[in-house]
């Protein structure tokens, strides 16, 4: 009860801060709208033709990129909020709660989550007007991968912002490690054009497993030019990459040091 | 005893900040942990509030202990930050709310649990309001609220009345007598101010780490018999009598030349040498004192401080031997700022400047 409890009351008040920041909420929506866009059209037009089949063009090829972009932009946002209740001071009377660490990372992570997806899944209601196509089972299959996808990036983004006292330094890390981990998942490009270091980078990264389901979800048969891993292979790293994920979380949360502090 | 703690250590990277700190509560009582920035109050509480481990010794609340019984001790204890612990975007409302689910409660118990302490602390008329609008001294009251929400058996607070002007610190410290009076709860004060340390019927000093003197207020003050006379020198009949302070203030060459014209020199060289000799001349007074009735003294801001058993006696006695001297005597009862003094040798602010 207790956990459920500490989960649900820290979900409920990321909600509530996010709402209360109409910025927030603004940019949240228009901006990956924006990416899709300038970035698609603007490298399909440039490009048109090289990197994948004719049946698809390069707006289509950067939705499920796009879809994942999203996920890991609100996913850094909420975990910055993580460096915010650190220096706000809302932490430290998490931390001397008698609840279980592990549901006071779930409650954050969900929080963010939670938006993270909604906001992908917005996008995805969006889309007919953009000329794809899915139908209900894509759209809740969809929906499913983006919600285990979002608490994975929620999660990973938590263990980077658990040892941070400042947005700066943040902001670092995710430019250095968050924002290549997206450019090389194939939301961009497509593997079979990257040399082979960078071939091999991108079939380490477990992010290209995510972005793969996405894409054999949307688009189903339509990726015969595209050398994709399997289904199963995909769900099962996703699973697995998202469990060591939120363990770790958990266990940096779960160390009482001096570094602990505010 | 409500908190046991036995030989208690704690070093950061290699900085010893607890050796060996060794105290109990009993129950029903405030508790001030009195010590200089840097004494290692603020660790000390930090590990009480479970935010880190003890690194050697032993630290039970309710008889549970920190380092393997945590979450028996965190519901036990309420914690009231130096730093505000509240989120500054939600209300005071929503606030409480958040943190009566972390400790279990929620409904209609949380919401009568939270109204009336609300009620009590004064702030039930500003549910609504965003925390971040709320001054200093409101601020600290929902702190309290969300601190005592759960019923806690140990109230521990850090520095409370920092940031709070006069009148809330009044309110603040009437409160936490309340508390202990009517509801029996035990309260551990962290603080700096004797003012607050007057507030607490039992006091532990720390310094360096370790516990230098413990005891009630009164109890502390009684360890120091007598009083304290306080002496400022008299400046100008002291260049006449000390060739000590001569050698400080002027060339070694002109000792032997007359006092008036030396005095000339001296004000030459301007305001700063006037207060250096002045302060030659209080340390020459000392060492005369300090000769002629075997006692010693500390000079903090141009007084000399004598703690003495019989204080009138001495200074009667001191007016008669140097008479000229001196500009200024005064005796006055031990305070607790002495009792500082006389435990750790320096005054209370020293550390931090």
């Amino acid at each position: 009860m207790k956990t459920l409890l500490t989960i649900y009351t820290l979900w409920q008040r990321e909600l509530v801060r996010f709402y209360r920041q109409p910025s927030r909420v603004v940019g949240a929506l228009a901006s990956p709208l924006l990416f899709w866009v300038l970035i698609g059209s603007g490298i399909g037009t440039s490009f048109q033709g090289h990197m994948v089949n004719r049946s698809m063009n390069y707006l289509e090829f950067f939705f499920p990129g796009t879809l994942l972009m999203i996920l890991l932009f609100t996913a850094i946002f909420s975990t910055i909020s993580i460096i915010e209740d650190r220096r706000e001071g809302f932490l430290q009377s998490v931390l001397v709660a008698p609840v279980p660490r592990s549901s006071i990372v779930f409650g954050k992570v969900l929080g963010g989550a939670t938006l993270a997806c909604s906001q992908a899944v917005l996008f995805l209601i969006a889309v007919p007007f953009l000329g794809l196509h899915i139908n209900l089972w894509q759209f809740l299959a969809m929906t499913v991968v983006l919600m285990i996808s979002a608490i994975t990036l929620t999660s990973l983004g938590f263990i980077i912002a658990w040892k941070m006292n400042s947005i700066q330094g943040f902001h670092a890390i995710m430019n250095l490690f968050l924002m290549p981990l997206w450019m090389l998942s194939g939301a961009l490009f497509p593997p079979e054009g990257a040399s082979g270091w960078l071939r091999w980078m991108m079939k380490l990264n477990p992010l290209t497993y995510e972005l793969t389901i996405l894409r054999r979800i949307l688009y189903g048969n339509n990726l015969l030019s595209l050398q994709l891993p399997s289904m199963k292979l995909s769900v099962t790293v996703m699973m697995i990459f998202g469990a060591i994920v939120f363990s770790l979380a958990t266990y940096v949360v779960s160390v009482r040091d001096s570094k602990n502090l505010v | 005893m409500v908190v046991q703690i036995k030989n208690l250590h704690f070093a950061y990277a290699g900085r010893q900040a607890l050796r060996g700190v060794s105290f109990d509560a009993a129950p029903g009582n405030i508790l001030g942990l009195l010590g200089p920035n840097g004494s290692g109050k603020t660790t000390l509480f930090r590990i009480l509030s479970t935010l880190m481990l003890p690194a050697d010794g032993t630290v039970t609340i309710c008889g549970f202990d920190v380092a393997r019984e945590v979450v028996k001790v965190r519901e036990k204890i309420g914690i009231v930050f130096q730093s505000p612990s509240l989120d500054p975007k939600l209300n005071v409302q929503e606030n409480i709310q958040h943190q009566g689910h972390l400790y279990g409660l929620y409904g209609s118990e949380l919401q009568k649990r939270s109204e009336e302490l609300m009620k009590r602390l004064g702030v039930l008329d500003r549910k609504k309001e965003i925390v971040s609008k709320l001054s200093g001294g409101l601020k600290r009251r929902v702190e309290l609220a969300k601190g005592l929400l759960h019923r806690p058996t140990v109230l521990i607070l850090d520095e409370p009345s920092t940031g709070l002007d006069p009148g809330a610190r009044i309110d603040l410290w009437n409160y936490l007598k309340q508390l202990r009076d009517q509801e029996n709860i035990t309260i551990l004060v962290t603080t700096h101010l004797m003012e607050e340390a007057e507030h607490c019927n039992a006091l532990v000093i720390m310094n360096h780490g370790q516990v230098v003197g413990s005891g009630t207020p009164e109890s502390l003050k009684s360890e120091i018999s007598g009083g304290v006379v306080i002496l400022k020198a008299a400046h100008n009949s002291e260049i006449a009598s000390s060739q000590k302070t001569l050698l400080a203030i002027t060339n070694p060459s002109v000792i032997a030349s007359p006092a008036a014209v030396i005095l000339s020199e001296a004000k030459n060289l301007g305001i700063n040498s006037a207060k250096q000799s002045q302060s030659d001349a209080l340390e020459a007074l000392h060492e005369s004192i300090q000769k002629k009735f075997q006692v010693k003294g500390l000079i903090l801001e141009g007084e000399l401080q004598i703690e003495h058993a019989e204080g009138p006696k001495l200074m009667a006695k001191i007016l008669e031997t140097f008479p000229g001297q001196i500009e200024s005597v005064t005796f006055r009862r031990p305070t607790l700022e002495d009792v500082f003094i006389h435990k750790t040798g320096h005054r209370f602010w020293n550390e931090k400047l």
